[in-house]
């Protein structure tokens, strides 16, 4: 029996928690953390349940997750700890990789899933198979990477020093600066020729003597997990043999002031697909069909937004096994500048 | 949203900016739908990341009406959240979860019931007694199963609703439910309500005359009678035809409900062990273990032999394969087969190659199977064992190290015909010179002297040798210790017990304790060669040292050897009994009752329930006192109870030193034991046992004071009156617990560890002599 269910990261910071019972307060969670610290620096072999104050935790570690489960009661520990187990597998099967961006993105299904498996501390169901009768995913982040640059425009005279800073995690930590706000872990930074190499790596510091005019002072590559800046969803209703529906929603997931330009979103529809019909809340439609997919383009897409488009097309009632194929693993595109 | 905003606190309501709550509420009011949706995953969003929200309730519940089952469910969520926050304005949801109870579609109306009943809201219970009478007999089992459990919540909330409506009856006829789901959840609901109708009454015995809060009256005055599940035999044949049908988890709602069952006679136990017995093979661990509680409760009543063998062959195979689990698990069923073993040392026998430490295996689960193993060493595999513990004294973890060194000591001291090989062991690692290897090995050694007296004397200089390696304390005293014990055969004992008598002023006061007792001995075996020693360190001890059990002790061995030294040698040289290693942890009634407990915290931690749970307000007293009072349990219970509670090392559970004070009392036993002795052993119990030791030790004292109010003596000096000799014996106890715990016995080692607590009363007492 377990009364608060929680995952932590390993900072301890609970990213999401849900309360079964009401005999232990959920603020019990943040002392997991510092209670772990304790045994560490007492020398106390830390072990998968333990008992603090008449609260007893238990815990398994996943990746770079604690997954908690604190009762008062003297519950039944391979239970718990099992269902911790469960717990992680079925997240797995829904997310992939469970981390802290995925368990954050998909914070609702966890809920939902959280709802399913446990009533009032007691596992209920934990097959996935089961649950997805229940809780269904909508679609998710497979892979997620950030190709960027920082282009500059010179127009110094003479021939000064410039130093640029940034929120380089790297730099933060070899200085010892606490880690403050938003610090990002860049990899495959590649440099223009005036930046001083050896001083980068040296103090992560990147200092040049910039040409005139306009060049490109740095590239680099983030594959920290981000979230998506615009968001895609898309249901295809296949109707065996005669014709096939396109719902693409689409949704601007960054400020309200900024807009994103030029916006061309590739779908891609079966090859022999026939008699387009297009109706979108904004944008316009065009069929591709030398790419096998049609393209939404939207001049602008606005912060927070979000818009609808729905397609239509005929389909030869005789088909080969190969279109589906074909269709399954494109995917969709996106474009913007 | 993304969680990178600057840490908050809790409910900070500044940090969650006017404007956003301003925003979200209109969005939440928006004409359209899916911005409403879209705004209510916000609101949870928020409340993810710990934001309060609570301002928004009235908006959020006007989304609760909606044919979209997630944004239903998010809604939901957030009520349960923020119920507690508006106990005002939960009434208005009363009616959309009435209505949802009734829904044409079963997963709504389990929804609604499931959060209806944990809104911890009194305005909400009182609508609940007819949708919850309605979801109990609902046709869809998925709706009965949860509505099971809801009756358990409410028992908990207002348990006079369940009294009224007859909730609980309706659970005992859902035991016989055609759906397995649905059994297993009324046997859950059903056990939970008996075990917090247990804690309620037993809260209520211990605080009689608690005074009540005269506005929580009418909430929980009225006396609820005891909502007990007794399972009767018609319900055991329901329980044991739905154990096949149930799901993993329901299946272990009723093994722990068959663990509670008291068997009517010996026919019934086996009937309930032979049914029980095929679920060792489910894959679910926490089956498998409590396939194993049941069985062991239930084989106490089997008679026919050929049964229990039959079961404790079966239980192997699943045990051993719980070893390949996740580590988590593993460990678990670690500390369970560490009891089942206790009680059953046959069950694994043929398995210690399953134990063996891999490399990658996180410490907890390496130490307990170090535990384990030793536990299982016998003279067929004890050659792999040694080899096995040898290449563990040799890794990089220097706590596992010191813990493998420890083994090979206690297999030594387990299997006699083992030892010399043991002892083998144990020098070629002390020949390494890695420095812990050796305190740790000098240490063991320690030990199978006290087991084996006499045996490897050939061993000593080897230790000698290695003195300049000793800087822990532990190390230190043991190696006194043996010097002291084989003083009248090593040569320059006077030499080595020199070194550390130069050192007496800064060695802790384990090492004194024994350098003091060590020199006494060789002054005892070699008089002639050890006056001037003697003398010397009996003077530095009462003069120098602060620490009332050094001072005390020296001077016992002074009137002593002063008075009468024949009594000296007979009392300080007498021969003890050897040691033993423990086949149990904890008492018998304790082993008993935790067997019954398997795969619970308490089989885990090694300890009975009420002494973890409570929030630790159970303190020896109280717990004795309950059993006294609840439980008709026999004395040893109690006993052991008291022990596990004090001894707050006894999870630690081959570690020699907390046998100790057992083989005190087996000393004090068997030695005839002059007048006087009894009462300061007493003390010394309560010593060890006390919160504050230095009161007890202060009373220790001044008892023997009290009898024994002579001038300070000195060798010269001859008093030979009746009462310094009943002081010496009285006090003789300290001296003896001290030679056999004296390498931190508890004792010593708490006036330790506060000196300068300790100043005070050694101050007081230089003042009384």
């Amino acid at each position: 029996m377990a009364s608060v269910v929680a995952v932590l990261d390993l900072k301890g910071k609970s990213l999401i928690q849900r309360s079964y019972r009401d005999d232990v307060s959920p603020t019990y969670i943040e002392r997991f953390m510092p209670l772990i610290l304790d045994m560490e620096e007492e020398n106390v072999t830390i072990t998968p349940c333990f008992s603090s104050e008449g609260i007893n935790y238990m815990h398994i570690r996943h990746n770079n997750l604690y997954l908690v489960a604190l009762s008062k009661r003297n519950s039944n520990a391979v239970e718990i700890i099992l269902f911790l187990h469960r717990l992680c597998a079925v997240l797995t099967e829904y997310f992939k990789e469970v981390e802290e961006e995925s368990i954050r993105d998909n914070f609702v299904i966890i809920y939902e899933l959280l709802d399913e498996m446990m009533d009032f501390g007691y596992p209920q169901t934990t097959e996935s198979k089961i649950l997805q009768e229940f809780v269904n995913a909508a679609g998710n982040v497979i892979r997620s990477e950030i190709l960027g640059a920082v282009k500059m425009k010179c127009y110094l005279s003479g021939m000064p020093e410039l130093r640029l800073g940034l929120n380089d995690k790297v730099m933060f930590e070899s200085t010892g600066r606490a880690n403050r706000g938003k610090s990002v872990e860049m990899e495959d930074v590649k440099f223009h020729q005036c930046v001083r190499l050896a001083r980068f790596e040296n103090d992560r510091t990147i200092s040049f003597i910039p040409p005139d005019g306009e060049f490109e002072l740095m590239s680099y590559r983030l594959s920290t997990p981000v979230k998506p800046l615009i968001w895609v969803e898309a249901a295809v209703e296949n109707h065996r043999g005669s014709r096939v529906e396109y719902m693409v929603k689409i949704k601007g997931q960054f400020k309200r002031r900024s807009t994103a330009n030029n916006v061309e979103i590739y779908v891609p529809v079966p090859d022999d697909a026939d008699s387009p019909k297009f109706r979108a809340s904004v944008g316009t439609v065009v069929y591709a069909p030398e790419k096998s997919a049609f393209v939404w383009k939207i001049k602008q897409l606005g912060g927070a937004k979000e818009y609808l488009m729905r397609a239509h097309f005929g389909l030869p009632s005789v088909r080969s096994g190969k279109h589906f194929s074909s269709a399954t693993y494109a995917r969709i595109e996106i474009s913007f500048s | 949203m993304n969680g990178r905003a600057p840490p908050r606190k809790g409910k900070s309501p500044y940090l969650i900016s006017g404007g956003e709550n301003f925003e979200l509420r209109a969005e939440l009011n928006s004409e359209y739908r899916d911005r409403r949706a879209d705004a209510i995953k916000r609101v949870i969003a928020n409340m993810t990341v710990g934001k309060d929200v609570s301002g928004l309730f009235p908006d959020v519940l006007k989304n609760m009406q909606t044919e979209d089952l997630e944004q239903k469910k998010l809604v939901y969520l957030y009520l349960m959240n923020y119920a507690k926050t508006q106990p005002e304005l939960v009434i208005l949801a009363v009616n959309t979860f009435v209505k949802d109870t009734a829904d044409q579609n079963p997963l709504i109306r389990a929804l609604a019931i499931r959060t209806m009943s944990t809104l911890r809201a009194e305005k909400i219970l009182s609508y609940l007694g007819d949708p919850l009478s309605r979801c109990l007999r609902d046709e869809n089992p998925y709706v009965r199963k949860t509505a099971a459990l809801c009756v358990a919540k409410v028992y908990e909330l207002k348990p006079e609703l369940c009294v009224d409506y007859g909730f609980v009856d309706v659970l005992r006829d859902l035991v016989g439910d055609g759906n397995p789901m649905v059994v297993a959840n009324a046997v859950t609901a059903l056990s939970d309500i008996h075990e917090a109708s247990i804690m309620a009454a037993q809260s209520a015995a211990q605080n009689p005359a608690l005074p009540r809060d005269p506005e929580d009256e009418d909430v929980s005055s009225p006396i609820i009678p005891a909502q007990k599940f007794i399972i009767d035999s018609a319900t055991l044949s329901k329980l044991l035809l739905a154990l096949n049908e149930c799901s993993e988890w329901g299946r272990i709602a009723i093994l722990n409900a068959l663990a509670k069952y008291q068997a009517t006679g010996v026919e019934e136990s086996e009937q309930i062990c032979e049914r029980v017995m095929p679920q060792f093979q489910h894959s679910n661990g926490a089956v498998v273990l409590g396939a194993v509680k049941v069985i062991m409760v239930h084989m106490r009543n089997v008679e026919k032999q050929e049964l229990v063998t039959q079961m404790i062959r079966k239980m192997a195979p699943p045990l051993v394969t719980l070893i390949s689990s996740p580590p988590e698990i593993q460990w678990v069923a670690l500390r369970n087969i560490n009891l089942l073993l206790q009680k059953r040392p046959d069950i694994l026998a043929n398995e210690m190659r399953v134990f063996f430490c891999k490399y990658n295996d996180p410490p907890y689960v390496k130490v307990e199977k170090l535990d384990v193993m030793v536990r299982l060493a016998s003279e067929r595999n004890v050659d792999t064992l040694l080899g096995e513990l040898k290449e563990y004294a040799s890794e990089v973890d220097v706590d596992f190290v010191r813990k493998a060194v420890k083994a090979i000591g206690q297999t030594a001291i387990k299997i006699e015909s083992a030892a010399p090989k043991c002892v083998q062991v144990l020098l070629d690692l002390i020949q390494t010179r890695v420095s812990y290897v050796v305190q740790e090995g000098v240490v063991v050694i320690k030990d199978i002297f006290r087991k084996y007296p006499h045996s490897y004397e050939a061993v000593i200089p080897t230790l000698c040798s290695n003195l300049d390696e000793l800087d822990e304390p532990e190390a230190k005293a043991s190696l006194i210790w043996i010097i002291g014990e084989y003083a009248e055969k090593i040569e320059n004992a006077d030499e080595l017990l020199g070194i550390f008598l130069d050192t007496f002023k800064e060695e802790s006061y384990a090492v004194q304790l024994q350098t003091v007792t060590a020199i006494v001995k060789l002054f005892l075996k070699k008089p002639d060669h050890a006056q001037a020693i003697v003398q010397r360190v009996l003077q530095t001890a009462t003069k120098d040292s602060d620490n009332p059990d050094v001072r005390d002790k020296a001077y016992v061995y002074w009137r002593l050897l002063s008075t009468d030294p024949a009594a000296a040698k007979a009392v300080v040289l007498s021969v003890r009994p050897p040691i033993s290693l423990p086949t149990t942890t904890v008492a018998p009634a304790v082993l008993d009752e935790l067997l019954s407990e398997i795969s619970s915290l308490a089989s885990v931690y090694h300890k009975p329930a009420a002494t973890f749970i409570g929030k630790g307000r159970y303190g020896v007293d109280e717990m004795s006192k309950r059993r006294a009072d609840f439980d008709e349990a026999d004395t040893s219970t109690r006993k052991a109870l008291a022990t596990v509670v004090a001894g707050q090392k006894s999870e630690n559970l081959l570690d020699f030193d907390t046998d100790e004070p057992s083989i005190a009392d087996t000393s004090i036993s068997t030695n005839t034991v002059p007048a006087g002795y009894a009462p300061s052993s007493a003390a010394i119990a309560s010593v060890a046992a006390a919160k504050n030791p230095l009161d007890e030790l202060m009373d220790l004292f001044s008892n023997s004071n009290l009898q024994a109010p002579t001038s300070a003596p000195t060798l010269s000096v001859t008093s030979p009156n009746q009462a310094s000799v009943a002081a010496a014996a009285a006090a003789s106890s300290p001296f003896d617990f001290d030679v056999f715990g004296g390498q931190g016995s508890s004792s010593a080692s708490q006036p330790a560890n506060k000196p300068p607590a300790s100043q005070k009363p050694s101050e007081d007492l230089l003042g009384l002599f």
